[in-house]
C-alpha cells in the first residue's frame, strides 16, 4: 500500500499540529490546514489556509486534492473553536460562530472527503466532540451544543456512508492543556478532572492512541461510536 | 452546450454502471427518465450520479456548482426526471457561476 493520504483541519498549533506530526512520522501524507498561516515545516506535509465553514473554498480544497492525490484514506475533523461564558452573557454572534466552525466545518469536510473516499471504496472520519456533551457542562452552552451536534453527526455519516465502506467515529478528549482552555478559571477545570474517573488532563497522546484504534484498516466494523477519555 | 451536457451525463452514468454503483440496463438517450416514475435509479443511484456529474462537470469545464442545492430539491418539475431535465439544470448553473 502506498502512503495513506490524511486530512487534518485545525493544524496551525495544539493537537493538530501534534497529529499532522504524528501522522507524518508514521508514514503519511498529511494535508492540514488552518485560518492563519503556520510557522513550521514537515516533509510530507502540504498546507492550505481555510476557514473550514466556508463552503467555496472546502469544495476547491478537495478538487485540489482529488488532481494532485487521487484520494483520501483518512480525515481528522479536529478544528474547533470554543466560547466557555454563562448564556445569557453569549452573543448570537459567538453562537454562530462557534456552530459554524464545529458542526458546519465538521458537515462540509466529511461531505467532500466522502466523496472521495467513495470511489475508493475505503475511508476513515474521525470527529472531535467532548466529554462536556455527557457532562453538561455549565457555562459553555453554545460549545456544549456545538460538540452534540458533532456527535450526532457522527452517527447519522456513519450510517449514510457505511455502504461506501467507510466509517465515521468520535472522540471526546477531557481537558488538554492547549490555547482551547486557558481561559478558563482554574478551579472550573479542576472540578471537570475531579468528574473524570481518572483525574488528570489529557495528553496529545492519549487522543492520537484513540485515532490511531479507529484509522487501523482492522477497524472496519467500527463505526458511529464516540470515546470519551478518562472514564466519563 | 445542453448536447455536450447530455453527453457527459450518458457518459457519468455509464461509467457508475461499470463500477456497479448504480444498475442500468437500457441504453441512454436525453429521455431516460432518471428518478421517480419509471426512472432507472433509485435515491442512492441518483445520490451517486449527481455528486460522479458534479465532479465530471468540474473536470472538463472547470466550473464547481451543487446540483443538489435547495432550489433543485423545491423545484415541482424536479431536475432530476430525466437526463434532458438534469443537463438543462446544469447549464443554468454553469450559466449562473459564469456570471458571478
Amino acid at each position: 500500500m502506498t502512503n495513506p493520504v490524511t486530512v487534518i483541519t485545525g493544524t496551525r498549533k495544539g493537537i493538530g499540529k501534534y497529529l499532522a506530526e504524528h501522522y507524518v512520522a508514521k508514514g503519511h501524507t498529511v494535508i492540514g490546514c488552518s485560518r492563519g498561516d503556520i510557522d513550521w515545516q514537515l516533509s510530507n506535509y502540504e498546507h492550505f489556509m481555510l476557514d473550514v465553514s466556508d463552503e467555496k473554498n472546502v469544495k476547491r480544497l478537495f478538487s485540489t486534492i482529488r488532481k494532485k492525490y487521487g484520494r483520501v484514506d483518512n480525515l481528522i475533523n479536529n478544528a474547533g473553536i470554543a466560547s466557555m461564558n454563562h448564556s445569557l452573557l453569549t452573543p448570537a454572534s459567538t453562537v454562530q460562530k462557534v456552530l459554524s466552525t464545529n458542526v458546519l466545518g465538521t458537515f462540509l469536510f466529511c461531505r467532500e472527503a466522502a466523496k472521495l473516499m467513495k470511489k475508493t471504496k475505503y475511508g476513515r472520519m474521525v470527529n472531535f466532540t467532548t466529554i462536556a456533551v455527557p457532562l453538561k457542562l455549565e457555562g459553555e452552552a453554545a460549545y456544549v451544543a456545538s460538540k452534540a451536534g458533532v456527535k450526532s453527526l457522527t452517527e447519522v455519516l456513519s450510517r449514510e456512508y457505511a455502504e461506501y465502506h467507510i466509517t465515521v467515529n468520535a472522540i471526546g478528549p477531557v481537558p488538554i492543556e492547549t490555547d482551547l482552555i486557558r481561559a478558563v478559571p482554574k478551579d472550573k477545570i479542576q472540578n471537570l478532572l475531579d468528574r473524570q474517573a481518572i483525574h488528570r488532563f489529557g495528553m496529545f497522546d492519549d487522543v492520537s492512541n484513540v485515532i490511531d484504534f479507529y484509522l487501523k484498516p482492522e477497524s472496519s466494523f467500527i463505526t458511529g461510536q464516540t470515546l470519551y477519555l478518562g472514564g466519563v | 452546450m445542453s448536447d455536450k451536457l447530455i453527453n457527459l451525463i450518458i457518459e457519468t452514468a455509464n461509467e457508475l454502471n461499470e463500477e456497479e454503483e448504480v444498475s442500468i440496463t437500457s441504453e441512454l438517450n436525453k429521455d431516460t427518465p432518471l428518478f421517480g416514475e419509471k426512472g432507472i435509479l433509485d435515491s442512492m443511484g441518483l445520490v451517486s450520479l449527481v455528486v460522479a456529474v458534479e465532479q465530471a462537470i468540474e473536470e472538463s469545464m472547470g466550473v464547481s456548482i451543487s446540483l443538489a442545492d435547495e432550489k433543485a430539491l423545491s423545484q415541482k418539475n424536479s431536475p432530476f426526471k430525466t437526463i434532458g431535465t438534469l443537463a438543462e439544470y446544469s447549464e443554468g448553473l454553469i450559466s449562473e457561476d459564469s456570471n458571478d
